[in-house]
């Protein structure tokens, strides 16, 4: 029999719902046998529980979404677009963020500990899908005693379990807020992972992923996977914009290998502060998740056959002009698939320079959309 | 029809038009449809299902926060996107004249709508005729308000030209209203009204002559389906 329990985490400031033994079956046929999901909640559930909003974080998330986030000692990631009187409203909204299976933020992933045993996963750990990850995500909803979401919402790897959850659990939702996501994950989007996976398992400090019984720390290999990642998060306008060819603290450039420019010191600084907060091999596991997502020829037919229910599911797809990342035309995809099937769409592409990253800045306009979507929607039962 | 009291009220005067011509609880597609407002008077008094699509991001976006569902992009190059017949009606308003291919766009109108809703302003009318023969300058007037160096409006058409279009098309005009440039309303049908002169606006609902039967070839019998046939 399973066993859910729900405890407060005092040092991670979040809570902990523990899934024991579950016999949690992943997507590659490996069992899970029990499972931790760290996630918090803003704002308050109402009476008809008609009023939760599921965010989905992106790859390098967290469950910390809005308010102080304990491991940075910084603002939550969407604190812009989440919290009282906010696109977001949390006083009108009740928000749940977990941290994605396979995460390092508490949640079941390789920096945690196996089932019973004093051995950290890290290399051993099994591999992650997103329809894991929203098959996580699902139980903790039912821990949570709610029957539908009023939205699920997320950005990125956010819009990836957006989506699977249109077409895993149609009837769970109400909503949709699909932000600068695709049907698939491009080539080139494979190639940019590859590239920071590979730079991670040739840290000498890596191990095979066994690097906390080394006591050492793939650092070198991980910043430079975010440094590489970094760059596919601006665009080049933006950065053009915002660093051009602008010297780092010096008139002169060294004729040497320092950071003689500001966009290498900026991407340096990116990569070692990425390094304080998150798990190398984590990292692995969830560009590895994000691999594997394909829904380009499946989508249409599991909306139309098999998972049809709900096909009064409100969506609501953005996108950027300037996300080479997840361009536009890719996010089109879905909303052709569902004009074509008559289904309840909206699509906006915001114009801007800011590329992929986009969805965590100051947008005005995704903020209106958001806001003005969740909002003429609540409170109505689909039609 | 008896509408509610609650009634938004017309900010554009064909708008009442259109939805006379509407029946309750279709299916709706405006193709240009701005801010959103004439699907969202739709919604409200006929209980439409409706749709939208807009290119302005502006305008998509204050329509997307009506609640309404609206695909921010371009008529002419995201309507294939739309099954067949999905729509009862699809609205085009006061936007054909400037759609670089107009007999491309009224073609995909009835292939996605059973019916289109067309509205357009006549270049036939007087004001312009006279400004034109009198002037010998382009004509600018309030429903073709622009500087022809700066007009979105890029092909001219009268109330004939259109006629004849639908005719070579093989278009059923089921319904045609004209309005002045004084908002009176009048059947373009009327024989005895100069329609080509006096109307500013004009409104047609069209539909297709008939359609072909859809013949199924099996080894033993030849099938018709009728049900597709409309005359």
């Amino acid at each position: 029999m399973s066993n859910i329990d729900i405890k407060k985490d005092k040092e991670l400031d979040c809570s902990i719902a523990e899934f024991a033994n579950a016999n949690f079956k992943l997507e590659s046929g490996l069992i899970l046998e029990s499972f931790k999901i760290a996630f918090k909640t803003f704002g308050s559930l109402n009476k008809n529980q008609s009023n939760a909003i599921l965010i989905c974080h992106a790859l390098t998330g967290d469950q910390y979404v809005t308010g102080f986030n304990p491991i940075t000692e910084r603002d939550g990631w969407w604190s812009r677009m989440v919290g009282p009187d906010k696109p977001i409203d949390t006083n009108k909204y009740f928000v749940i963020c977990s941290n994605v299976l396979g995460g390092c933020s508490g949640s079941t992933g390789p920096k945690q500990r196996k089932d019973n045993e004093d051995i950290i996963y890290g290399g051993s750990f099994p591999s992650i899908t997103i329809k894991d990850m929203v098959g996580a995500q699902v139980k903790l909803i039912d821990a949570l005693k709610i029957d539908k979401l009023f939205s699920v919402v997320g950005g990125s790897m956010g819009a990836m379990q957006a989506l699977q959850w249109s077409t895993d659990f149609p009837n769970r939702i109400q909503t949709i807020v699909h932000i600068a996501g695709a049907l698939k994950h491009s080539a080139q989007n494979i190639a940019f992972h590859e590239v920071g996976r590979q730079a991670i398992m040739n840290d000498p400090n890596w191990h095979e992923g066994n690097y906390f019984e080394k006591e050492s720390i793939p650092e070198r290999g991980l910043s430079v996977a975010r440094m590489i990642a970094h760059i596919t998060y601006l665009s080049e306008d933006a950065m053009h914009r915002k660093f051009g060819r602008k010297l780092q603290s010096r008139d002169i450039i060294s004729f040497g290998f320092d950071a003689d420019f500001q966009i290498e010191s900026y991407l340096r600084h990116q990569g070692r502060s990425f390094v304080e907060r998150f798990d190398a091999n984590s990292y692995l596991y969830l560009t590895r998740a994000m691999d594997y997502f394909d829904h380009s020829e499946t989508y249409r037919k599991t909306l139309e056959f098999i998972n049809n229910e709900n096909d009064n599911i409100k969506y609501l797809i953005i996108s950027f002009t300037s996300d080479w990342l997840f361009p536009t035309r890719e996010n089109k995809e879905i909303v052709e698939t569902l004009n074509n099937l008559s289904r309840n769409v909206s699509f906006l592409e915001i114009e801007t320079d800011k590329g992929h990253d986009s969805f965590l800045l100051e947008e005005p306009d995704l903020d209106i959309a958001m806001k003005g979507f969740l909002e003429s929607n609540y409170g109505k039962t689909n039609e | 029809m008896e509408k509610p009291m609650n009634s938004i009220r017309s900010i554009r005067k064909d708008w009442d038009l259109i939805e006379s011509l509407i029946s309750e609880r279709s299916r709706v597609l405006d193709v240009g449809c701005g801010e959103g407002d004439l699907i969202q008077q739709l919604k409200k008094n006929l209980h439409a299902n409706v749709h939208g699509v807009e290119k302005d991001q502006g305008l998509a976006l204050k329509a997307i926060a009506k609640g309404l569902n609206i695909t921010h992009g371009d008529a002419e190059k995201d309507l294939f996107q739309y099954a067949n017949q999905s729509f009862d009606y699809v609205i085009l308003s006061q936007t054909l004249q400037a759609m670089i291919e107009p007999k491309k766009i009224l073609t995909e109108l009835l292939r996605i709508g059973s019916k289109a809703i067309v509205s357009f302003p006549n270049f036939g009318h007087w004001k312009i005729r006279l400004q034109l023969l009198l002037l010998g300058k382009m004509p600018i007037t309030e429903g073709l308000p622009y500087s022809w160096y700066d007009t979105p409006n890029i092909h001219f058409f009268t109330l004939k030209d259109f006629e004849n279009l639908c005719k070579e098309m093989n278009i059923v005009i089921e319904s045609s209203i004209g309005l002045t440039s004084k908002g009176k309303q009048f059947s373009l049908n009327n024989t005895f009204l100069p329609t080509n002169i006096i109307t500013h606006e004009a409104i047609f609902l069209l539909s297709y002559k008939n359609f072909e039967p859809i013949k199924i070839k099996t080894t033993n019998k030849m099938f018709a389906k009728n049900s597709a046939i409309i005359n």
